[in-house]
């Protein structure tokens, strides 16, 4: 728990930092835009509408329609920025919806009032319509503000820091207490924020000062420490540190350190990992020097990146193949291959295997009708799945699909009898699953292996050198051993990165651990 | 000082007011008295413009009401609304500042000057800090006036101003206003549904009757030379009503 707490001040802060810039755009938008189309009637019905269509796309995919968008415009697509812009719109329905309310709600005697005593439009705005509409304006904020709280804690996937890390990471390294410190967290935050903005609409239509210059106080105070660079330790040149990615899994956690800790180690650079990002989302982000290294598989590559349908021969051939490909187009640079396998695999539990004589996919395919079946987000959108369904005719009694951390649990407790697990997780070994030959090769080899962008190579040759000292490093069983330190022991990525780095007699500095 | 040539205005196929001309002079006031829908209201809300007439013409201190900006010509004029329409928002005294700032007064001249409108209508200064809602209807109607009269307008335009008041109260305001507008020397146009209360306190009534101004003149030639039977009866009605309440009182039927 205390670890936990150690990382609050960085993600509260980052979480602040979003949220009350997201809410001020939004603010500054919205008030604006709702007192023209409380004005001219014929804007309110498209312009609340598209309102509603915005706030109608689910938090997480339009966060993730951000990275694209962004990206096609030539801005950073991943961190903080995509982050911001779907708050912003995400904020701007309820305040707008709640100035047009406000404004037509005013009563019209008073305003042919105000129009009697010779106001002009924008003095009735300013002296009545705007005072007498803003307790709806300010139940509109307070909307805003709990919704801001919670959707910015999804902005993680899409790199930028939030409370959302301790969710995410806590998710896939199956840490409760990291993901209750996250909720809790947001909680009070939303909580607090909520009340800040109800002492400001106390102290403006009651004009009570205290309540005013408590809550101005307090957004002050809390703003000010958000916007405060921490102290940073171990950042002893002062250019960019070298970021290192992961995806949402355990292993890919543990990989980061392990990049990290060995870039630092061997050339003294300052480096930094940044957790939990999508899986296209990292490579775009590799391709456009917002992160410079992170761990990929030559099957995921092939087929999602590369386009390329079944498989591309021999794992060798098929790693050259693809090292020679994303230099040629992206001017990504392969710097390692770990030496395992990390691929989608078919496994049931042992009883099941057992009951039925499961050892090939054929076999699976025979009886498919009759099992159900559950994997991660993508697989069912990818080309390995309908590789292997077209290869066997695999046709389930039902799919489904959740958090890859919860395939295992699924599995174990009978929900589901046959999951798409990965080659290097320890948890196969831990609860004794099967898994399925692919007698047909339909799944690709899924070799790990190390991409580095244009900018490490161009400016960090050292840190490229020293990445080559991994190639081979890691065998599947080492892997296996890594990923249950940290799903089955409770130990955090870094401390398994650490216990492997020292293994290899590389100095381990002191670190902020990823997600424990 | 008003002068109104032929003013009629339509909402739609209906006909609200139909070429009404009249002529206030200086210190006058002119009562509009008529049943509900016969035009009054609009009458008066054309001559600050807060209704565009479809013809004729408004002159207010020989000026063209139609050549001043709307917003400039109204602060130039008092108005004492239906209802009262004091700002909910705003204490007594902000009301009253209300045109003040507007004029862009200096801060320190606006707090002495609301301090002497809130004297002029008999409001207690502790009330000053108070909000609307927390104000008696006549109370409401006081500050009402005083804000009419705060950037010394020599005209005035007040809508039915004390048809929401008790009697003893309307009784009260009405000598308090006619005593007013007699040592300020204002112009004004009121509009009434109730002709003792035209008879009471001014010195012209017209009498309105489907959007025609139907007869104007002095109570007294009202009296003496009725237009028609409904004038008549109209300017009658006070009297005869008197006249039963007396036998009532006297216990005589």
């Amino acid at each position: 728990m205390t670890e936990q707490l150690a990382l609050l001040p960085e993600y509260l802060s980052a979480h602040v930092r979003l949220t009350l810039a997201a809410l001020a755009a939004g603010i500054l938008l919205a008030v604006p835009a709702g007192v023209v189309v409380a004005r001219v009637r014929a804007l309110e019905a498209p312009v609340l509408a598209l309102a509603g269509v915005i706030q109608t796309v689910p938090a997480l995919a339009l966060l993730a329609m951000m990275v694209p968008l962004l990206s096609g415009l030539g801005l950073p697509g991943i961190g903080t920025l995509p982050a911001f812009l779907a708050l912003v719109l995400y904020s701007l329905l309820p305040i707008l919806r709640n100035a047009v309310t406000g404004l037509h709600g005013v009563d019209a005697a008073v305003l042919e009032a105000a129009r009697g005593l010779g106001m002009t439009r924008n003095e009735r705005l300013l002296h009545v319509e705007l005072p007498l509409a803003l307790p709806v304006i300010v139940a509109g904020v307070r909307t805003a503000t709990v919704w801001t709280v919670g959707m910015a804690t999804l902005s993680t996937p899409i790199g930028a820091p939030s409370l959302g890390n301790y969710i995410f990471g806590g998710l896939q390294t199956r840490n409760t207490a990291a993901i209750l410190t996250g909720c809790v967290a947001a909680a009070v935050l939303a909580l607090g924020l909520d009340a800040i903005v109800r002492g400001v609409a106390v102290g403006l239509s009651a004009r009570r000062r205290r309540p005013l210059a408590v809550a101005a106080l307090l957004l002050l105070a809390l703003a000010s420490w958000a916007w405060t660079p921490p102290a940073r330790t171990g950042s002893a040149s002062a250019s960019r540190p070298i970021v290192v990615g992961a995806k949402t899994f355990t292993e890919q956690y543990v990989l980061a350190e392990i990049l990290a800790g060995t870039v630092h180690a061997r050339t003294g650079r300052a480096t930094r990992t940044l957790p939990s990002l999508g899986s296209a989302v990292a490579f775009d982000a590799l391709c456009r020097d917002e992160i410079d290294l992170y761990v990929d598989y030559t099957g995921t590559l092939w087929a999602t990146v590369m386009g390329r349908k079944g498989a591309g021969g021999s794992r060798r051939e098929m790693e050259a193949e693809v090292r020679r490909w994303l230099l040629e187009r992206n001017g990504v640079t392969l710097a390692a291959s770990l030496g395992f396998e990390n691929a989608y695999c078919f496994a049931v539990r042992r009883d099941t295997a057992e009951r039925l004589g499961l050892v090939t996919l054929s076999d699976l395919a025979r009886h498919a009708r009759d099992l159900s079946l559950a994997s991660d987000y993508e697989f069912f959108a990818r080309e390995e799945w309908r590789a292997v369904e077209s290869a066997y005719g695999l046709a389930f009694r039902a799919r489904r699909t959740m958090d890859p951390s919860l395939l295992y649990r699924a599995i174990e407790a009978a929900q589901v009898d046959a999951i798409t697990a990965y080659s290097s997780d320890g948890r196969i070994e831990a609860l004794g699953l099967v898994v399925l030959e692919d007698e047909r090769r339909a799944i690709p080899p899924y070799d790990a292996v190390v991409l580095a962008g244009r900018r490490l190579a161009r400016e960090a040759p050292d840190a490229l050198a020293a990445l080559r000292e991994l190639d081979g490093a890691i065998d599947v069983a080492r892997m296996r051993s890594l990923n249950r330190l940290v799903d089955e022991q409770g130990r955090s990525p870094a401390a398994a990165a650490s216990s492997f780095l020292r293994d290899r007699r590389l100095h381990v500095p002191e670190r902020t651990p990823l997600a424990r | 000082m008003i002068r109104v040539e032929g003013l009629t205005r339509r909402y739609g196929s209906t006909l609200a007011v139909v070429d009404v001309s009249f002529h206030v002079e200086a210190g006058q006031v002119l009562a509009l008295v008529g049943g509900s829908g016969a035009g009054k209201t609009t009458t008066l809300k054309m001559i600050n413009r807060l209704v565009e007439p479809d013809a004729g013409r408004v002159v207010v201190e020989g000026k063209d009401a139609a050549s001043v900006e709307p917003h400039a010509l109204r602060r130039s004029i008092g108005y004492v609304f239906q209802g009262i329409g004091l700002f909910p928002h705003m204490t007594v005294a902000e009301n009253v500042a209300m045109p003040l700032r507007l004029a862009a007064w200096e801060r320190d001249k606006i707090g002495a000057r609301v301090g002497e409108l809130l004297a002029l209508v008999e409001i207690d200064p502790p009330l000053a800090g108070r909000f609307p809602a927390s104000l008696s209807g006549g109370e409401q109607q006081r500050v009402g006036v005083a804000r009419a009269l705060a950037a010394s307008p020599r005209v005035m335009l007040l809508d039915e101003p004390f048809g929401a008041l008790d009697p003893l109260t309307r009784d009260r305001l009405q000598r308090s206003f006619d005593g007013l507008r007699r040592r300020l020397g204002l112009t004004a146009v009121f509009v009434t549904h109730d002709m003792a209360e035209a008879l009471v306190l001014a010195d012209l009534i017209g009498v309105m009757r489907a959007g025609r101004l139907v007869q104007v003149g002095t109570p007294a030639e009202l009296a003496r030379c009725p237009a028609d039977e409904g004038v008549a009866s109209l300017v009658d009605a006070p009297r005869r009503q008197a006249r039963l309440v007396a036998s009532r009182l006297e216990g005589r039927s």
